[in-house]
């Protein structure tokens, strides 16, 4: 009991100084870098993805459930914060085709972002009761499904005059700084952990490690599922809607199946099961794929060899490296602080034994 | 004898077609160790599974405290006071031996210090180890963390599937002498073994299953003393 205690505290501490030396570079680098740089927009997209990841990582890592629908239900939280922040006077420029389109309003930002939330849950209820009774492989065709026809829905004519159809959404609320995406993406986030935290989570934990024995201890399956489920597509629907603040124009094609593949990479590299492994691995598949090896695309640096796009070649070799030398993901099912724990336990051992060593000699 | 805590009455179950059970009636009597014994694929787990609603029967009633139960889930009926622990301990790997003992307790509101500490007091090895991971307990330590998990529920009846199943004989007593304990403090245990020797010394009650209908019954000591069930069940 008192070591389990002491390695709890040493925990707490660990996360604390985790998250403040994070968020004070995070500060550091918003007061003294242009709002312009590479690394500000890497940043920006990274709150995006990372929010996207955790609520994947949430069904996918905490509740056992393969789901392949978050691309669909960011979809439904882009369109929503999008149509619903179109200032009016803009709005017949916009949804030209379509005489302004049926919405008439236009709401701030936050209360926009949150509605997308819930029309990404109330459809995530809607499609839950069929979808979730499959296991698996199947759970995750059903999901994936589910997303391509979102996405033909919202391009298809018939919804046009809502949706604007196949043609894009922009002039909508945009251009916020990166304070902005980090206070809606950490917040979000820091709910997804406390909910992992409470009994709730404890009960999806155990649904996913042993679905029969966690029904033998009265765990109502059907209810936690569903409630995983909504939850991380509320979370996913936030993100939609962010990421369609970080592009500035949204268009269904966009949140196809390679969307949601990118985000199931993330959560697969940083680790099924680990929040802060889900964001350490968004930052750096977003800041490789934008940033790190955009060198790599100049046809002065090997001539011949490298050309356009030619770092989508090396990203690829990249991950596999990683996915071959982590086969559980970079942090596995653990979290930063807990890692960083127990290497301090090794060494503490170790000196320890050291001392004890040099004693006797 | 005692109050009857749970009484079946004709129980029927069906997997995919195939009639498990075939109609048995049994009673439960309040504050006993009463034991199941049979061979593969007799029909013991199923019935065991019905009772904590996992499968629902096809046909006959369970009675638990005079109140029909038949068909409830499973959530409904470990709050009512029955629950199972399941066959191969079926522990949470992932999770510490402290976050499976709060499973076990997943359905009360109230505190849980005191079962926390009985379940300690029972299993001393679980609270050395509570901030482990299930997975990484050996096979005795899983077996007690899944009675001690199912203790958890503060149960009226603990139905127990094979819990001698791959342990060393030296662990398998161990198990038997908690039971015994288990049941000294009031719980009732229905308990179902292949281990139809160290259950029958166990028990007060035996019921024998043979591919799905009940053959015999007694106190444990006299199925122990009968002819038939020392050739077909202890070897003997």
């Amino acid at each position: 009991m008192k070591i389990a205690a002491k390695r709890n505290n040493t925990n707490s501490i660990v996360t604390l100084v985790c998250v403040a030396v994070l968020l004070i570079t995070l500060l550091v680098i918003n007061k003294f870098v242009r709002s312009d740089s590479m690394i500000m927009v890497v940043l920006q997209k990274t709150c995006v993805y990372a929010l996207a990841a955790v609520s994947m990582n949430l069904l996918n890592g905490f509740t056992g459930l393969f789901s392949l629908g978050q691309a669909g239900f960011m979809a439904l939280g882009a369109y929503s914060y999008a149509l619903l922040t179109i200032p009016v006077e803009v709005r017949a420029n916009v949804l030209y085709k379509h005489a302004g389109g049926i919405i008439d309003f236009c709401l701030p930002f936050i209360p926009a972002l949150l509605i997308g939330g819930v029309i990404a849950a109330i459809f995530a209820f809607i499609i839950g009761l069929p979808v979730l009774r499959l296991k698996s492989d199947y759970l995750a065709i059903a999901t994936l499904g589910f997303a391509e026809i979102m996405k033909n829905i919202i391009m298809s004519n018939d919804v046009a005059p809502l949706t604007n159809g196949p043609d894009p959404l922009s002039q909508y609320a945009t251009g916020f700084g990166l304070p902005t995406y980090l206070a809606i993406s950490a917040i979000s986030i820091l709910i997804i952990v406390l909910l992992i935290e409470s009994s709730y989570g404890r009960a999806f934990k155990a649904i996913r490690d042993d679905e029969i024995a966690a029904e033998a201890m009265g765990i109502n399956l059907t209810k936690h599922k569903m409630m995983s489920f909504i939850i991380s597509a509320f979370f996913a629907g936030i993100a939609g809607g962010l990421l369609a603040m970080f592009n500035t124009t949204v268009s269904a094609v966009s949140y196809s199946t390679i969307m949601t593949y990118e985000i199931l990479l993330i959560v697969v590299i940083g680790g099924i099961g680990s929040i802060s492994g889900s964001i350490f691995a968004t930052f750096l598949f977003v800041a490789c794929r934008e940033w790190w090896l955009r060198f790599l695309d100049s046809e002065t640096l090997i001539p011949g060899i490298t050309r356009g796009s030619f770092r989508m070649v090396v990203f690829s070799v990249v991950i596999m490296i990683i996915v071959l030398f982590f086969s559980r993901g970079m942090f596995g099912d653990k979290e930063l602080p807990q890692i960083i724990t127990n290497a301090m336990e090794k060494v503490r051992r170790k000196r320890a034994v050291a001392d004890k060593v040099g004693e006797s000699k | 004898m005692s109050e009857t805590i749970l009484k079946i009455n004709d129980l029927k179950v069906n997997y995919g077609g195939i009639e498990a059970v075939k109609g048995i009636s049994f009673d439960v009597p309040k504050g006993q160790i009463v034991t199941l014994i049979g061979a593969n694929g007799a029909g013991k787990s199923s019935t065991l599974r019905s009772i904590s609603g996992l499968v629902k029967p096809s046909g006959g009633t369970i009675e638990f405290e005079g109140e029909n139960i038949t068909g409830k889930d499973p959530t409904a009926i470990v709050k009512k006071g029955i629950t199972l622990v399941p066959e191969g301990r079926k522990i949470f790997p992932d999770l510490t031996v402290l976050e499976n003992l709060k499973i076990g307790a997943y359905l009360r509101k109230d505190d849980l210090t005191d079962d926390l500490n009985w379940v300690y007091d029972l299993f001393p090895r679980l609270k050395e180890r509570s901030w482990q991971e299930g997975g990484t307990l050996s096979g005795g330590e899983q077996q007690m963390l899944a009675v001690g998990r199912a203790l958890m529920s503060r149960p009226k009846v603990i139905m127990m599937d094979e819990p001698s199943l791959g342990l060393a004989p030296i662990i398998v007593r161990g198990i038997f002498d908690i039971i015994k304990e288990i049941n000294a403090r009031g719980v009732t245990v229905l308990l179902i073994e292949q281990n139809a020797n160290m259950a029958l010394k166990t028990a007060h009650i035996g019921y024998v299953l043979e591919t799905g209908r009940l053959t015999m019954s007694g106190s444990g000591e006299e199925l122990l003393a009968n002819d038939q069930i020392k050739a077909a069940y202890l070897g003997t």
